[in-house]
């Protein structure tokens, strides 16, 4: 049976133990059929131009995982930023583990997208905010029809939230092969601040495929910094939709590693509906082996005085593909609009291959657009300065690629973090960049 | 003195009426509308060519039955009615000419119209041109001086009839029959067009010229145009095209396919300056173009294009570098005002070893228009140290009009160096103000700036056609081009 036809079929056993009187219930049939409608995007659709979803969509996906497994803490422990005191939430195939997580509704509340849909305290919330952002496509709709569990975070008015918190999502191989579809809400009041951390992780040799759906809501002045470490194994595939409502004067920025995963797919929505707002966009990927990454990004910009800053960098090696699909789009009331965009690849091996789109649609007259797109290899000079003055080739290499994407390591706010990329970046380029961060 | 602002031009681009919108009143030989195999045999008959080029019209008619029109273009507009067109119409009175003088002189009226009158271009600028007209070529000067250097330049119906076995070997090579839809519509009924031949190692003398119009309403106009350079070869080649006033929208749907052969030149240059239909949107030329040209080793092909006119503009000449060392480049203005909408740009395909392209791309747009750029860039495994720089750059007069960029950049290749830019302003109120405080008034600030601004392009351009695209860049950006 198609994973299409599973996937409804299953819908149905899904109904039969979830709360029908919810009030999200209309809103997953709706989903349901929609995407019965559309079924998985294929390459004929512009924005999958490149990217095939075929060779993940051949296995036999369980799409309700039986029963948890226990992991301890110290087997995974290094998949955690574990340096930093931090409010944890953790997946295990999909159902949340208690023992690994560390929630609150102190004040703040970091728990369960579960405990949101069927308490009636947060039904408000729900009703505000659910499901508001995400467009009505295909891969959406099928994560909206299966949403029952993932992170719920609200914050409140004039809240600084002292600890970062990390959302981790393991598979352990339970089953053959394993379908999640985590949904998150992140709700940020006036004048608040958080920090998030996410992260997707394999155990397992089995396949995996995660279709991720995230709506953050980022009111009046808050500021929400988000990080995404995508660092998998090559038999794990993410499609991460992640979708930003921002209101005036909030900033938010979004920061996606991605170094792992069989296949990668991350769609990042930016929506400017206020005035002076600032959005942040930026990633760096090294890949290699037969790995894909593609990063389709949009933001859109619908009232004036506002800023949006793209800077995405690309290394890739082996039989790797990358994707960068960038898009602004500039209404006509949002004058005074600064926009940019720059996309920096490097293309080390002979079979990898880089596709990219940086589109602007400017229907705004007094604006100040621009991106930039490069292809190109290290600087030939650059190499023999460095070998002139005895570094060997593979750290000089790797000096330079570290140093190429520096750029986006430097906005990232907090030290850990820049220090766990640092160590992955070096060993992903197989040298010891001797110092520390 | 007045104070000329930005509104002023907007206000003037805006009541701006067209021009050459004149409509000469010649007897048409037409056919009845409609497209059907009758059709294709019936035009194929009319230009009396061989049973091959029959046989290959209606291999592409079949094609193009088959086929849908495109959807994926940036452009909006009320899909032409292919049953509702005639695809052919020919100026009556026509045997062959040998002198202008016995040229029906309501037609050298056309021309003199037009600005282009052919004897005072044939004294002055040496230039010899092949002049369309509905469908038809009418005039060939200067042939006799492009014979002695073995140069073929005619009409390619009787191209068809004298040169077969060149045509029989090119045609479709660069864009076959079922390229896409419009393509395939223009191997179907193309009625007439340009052929040139340029033998080995010879460098045409002057820039080959031609010039179409639509003249009769409710004809589509489909030429094709077909350039060889043979090796080591030069040869410049200019196109310019109007069309008269019409309520209705007229389709054209053009191919033109360029080869150079290994060390060849061919240096392509368009003034397009079809209606655009008036300031309600109303009217105005459908331009649905395939331009393709290829380079053997060691060759260049440079296309040069000012877009000025046609509601809806669909072009995107390409290069295909499938020699080693071989350099395309595109240079293109396209401006739009009214409700005209531009969804142009260029494809650089990158086979050979060492292969370069430069793309520059200069979009003005002015009133309610939208334009877009939409380049592809593609590197292949095989071609080393592929380079390629593509600059676009949008100036928006008015917050009602759009830029679009869409640039796809596809490398296979790890030692291409690809860069590409774009950028999307209005004329700056600082550059204007810094003229005014030199005295500069600001109705010549802007002349000066959007010249600056388009003046990389401007440079590709013939001498001798450098001044006539100015002139038809006036129509759309009057008062401020100076």
């Amino acid at each position: 049976m198609e994973l299409k036809e599973k996937l409804i079929s299953s819908f149905l056993a899904f109904e039969n133990h979830v709360d029908l009187d919810s009030p999200i219930h209309d809103v997953r049939t709706e989903a349901i059929k929609i995407f019965e409608n559309q079924g998985f995007p294929t390459k004929k659709e512009e924005a999958w131009k490149y990217t095939s979803l075929n060779s993940i969509l051949k296995h036999d996906y369980s799409v309700f995982p039986k029963h948890e497994k226990n992991i301890e803490y110290n087997d995974v422990k290094k998949y955690f930023i574990h340096e930093i005191d931090s409010y944890k939430i953790v997946f295990i195939d999909g159902k949340y583990s208690s023992h690994l997580s560390q929630t609150t509704h102190d004040g703040i509340d970091v728990c369960l997208m579960s405990a949101a849909l069927n308490k009636p305290k947060y039904r408000l919330i729900i009703e505000n905010y659910f499901n508001k952002i995400a467009p009505k496509d295909s891969l959406n709709s099928l994560n909206t029809a299966f949403s029952q569990e993932g992170a719920y975070i609200q914050i409140p008015k004039n809240k600084l939230v002292e600890k970062p918190i990390q959302v981790i999502h393991f598979s352990t191989g339970n089953e053959a092969a394993l379908m999640n579809q985590p949904r998150n809400l992140i709700v940020v009041n006036e004048n608040s601040h958080v920090q998030i951390i996410e992260r997707h992780q394999s155990l397992t040799d089995n396949p995996v495929l995660t279709n991720s759906v995230t709506e953050i809501f980022a009111n009046k002045r808050a500021i929400v910094d988000y990080y995404k470490i995508q660092n998998d194994n090559e038999h794990a595939s993410l499609i991460d939709n992640t979708f930003i409502n921002q209101k005036q004067e909030s900033h938010c920025s979004i920061h996606t590693f991605s170094f792992g995963g069989k296949l990668t797919r991350n769609n990042l929505n930016f929506y400017q509906n206020g005035e002076r707002i600032d959005s942040t966009l930026k990633g760096v990927t090294i890949i290699g082996k037969k790995q894909h990454v593609d990063h389709n990004t949009l933001v859109h910009h619908i009232e004036p005085n506002c800023e949006s800053h793209q800077d995405y960098k690309g290394i890739f090696d082996d039989s790797s593909t990358g994707v960068f699909n960038g898009k602004v789009l500039v209404d006509k009331e949002a004058q005074k609009t600064n926009a940019f965009q720059s996309n920096n690849n490097i293309l080390v091996s002979d079979k990898a291959s880089i596709n990219t789109k940086p589109q602007l649609e400017i229907f705004a007259d007094d604006v100040k657009c621009s991106h930039g797109c490069t292809i190109g290899q290290l600087d030939e000079s650059a190499m023999f300065y460095m070998r002139s003055r005895g570094i060997p080739e593979k750290e000089a290499k790797g000096l330079l690629m570290y140093a190429f994407s520096n750029n986006v390591l430097s906005s990232v706010k907090i030290p850990e973090i820049k220090q766990r990329i640092t160590k992955i970046i070096a060993t992903k380029l197989g040298v010891n960049i001797g110092f520390d961060l | 003195m007045t104070k000329y602002t930005e509104d002023d031009l907007r206000e003037e681009l805006k009541t701006k009426e067209y021009e050459y919108g004149f409509y000469t009143d010649i007897e048409s030989d037409t056919f009845p509308v409609g497209l059907n195999e009758e059709i294709v045999k019936a035009i194929s008959l009319k230009k009396e060519e061989p049973e091959w080029m029959t046989a290959w019209r209606l291999e592409a008619f079949r094609a193009w039955k088959e086929m849908i029109e495109p959807e994926w273009a940036n452009v909006d507009y009320v899909k032409p009615d292919f049953q509702a067109i005639s695809y052919y119409s020919a100026p009556n009175s026509k045997p062959k000419y040998d002198s202008l003088d016995q040229v029906d002189p309501e037609l050298l009226e056309t021309f003199k119209k037009l600005g282009i009158s052919i004897d005072e271009q044939k004294k002055l600028t040496g230039v010899a041109m092949d002049v369309v007209i509905d469908s038809v070529s009418v005039a060939t000067t200067f042939k006799k001086s492009l014979n002695e250097k073995g140069i073929i330049f005619c009409s390619i119906s009787e191209a068809i009839r004298e040169h077969p076995e060149l045509v029989r070997k090119y045609i479709g090579t660069v864009v076959p029959q079922k390229d896409n839809f419009y393509a395939a519509l223009n191997s179907a009924v193309f009625s007439d067009g340009s052929f040139c031949y340029i033998p080995k190692g010879v460098r045409c003398p002057m820039e080959l010229s031609t010039y179409f119009r639509i003249n009769q309403a409710g004809t589509g106009q489909f030429e094709r145009t077909l350039l060889i350079a043979d090796e080591d070869s030069y040869v410049s080649y200019l196109e310019g095209c109007t069309a008269p006033s019409r309520d209705e929208n007229q389709l054209h749907a053009a191919v033109v396919e360029l080869i150079a052969m290994d060390g060849a030149e061919i240096k392509y240059s368009t003034v397009q300056n079809w209606y655009p239909g008036n300031d309600e949107g109303k009217g105005g030329v459908y331009n649905f173009v395939t331009k393709r040209g290829i380079c053997e080793k060691n060759a260049k092909i440079s296309w040069t294009q000012v877009e000025t006119g046609s509601a809806i503009t669909w072009k995107y000449p390409s290069c295909i570098l499938k020699g080693d060392n071989s350099v395309g480049e595109f240079y293109s203005i396209a401006v739009t005002n009214n409700f005209q909408q531009a969804d142009t740009g260029t494809k650089m395909i990158h086979l050979g070893k060492n292969t370069k392209s430069t793309i520059i791309s200069k979009g003005i747009s002015a009133g309610k228009s939208q334009n877009s750029y939409r380049g592809l860039v593609k590197i292949g495994p095989n071609a080393d140290n592929a380079r390629n720089f593509s600059q676009c750059d949008s100036l928006l007069m008015g917050n009602e009009c759009g830029a679009h960029t869409f640039p796809y950049i596809e490398a296979k290749n790890k030692s291409a160096i690809i860069e590409h830019e774009a950028t999307t302003s209005k004329i700056g109120e600082d550059q204007i103000f810094y003229c005014n405080q030199r005295g500069i008034d600001t109705e010549k600030a802007i002349a000066l700036i959007v010249n600056g601004f388009s003046k990389e392009v401007l440079n590709k351009l013939p001498m001798e056609f450098a001044i006539e695209a100015q002139k038809l860049l006036e129509i759309s950006l009057e008062g401020s081009v100076g």
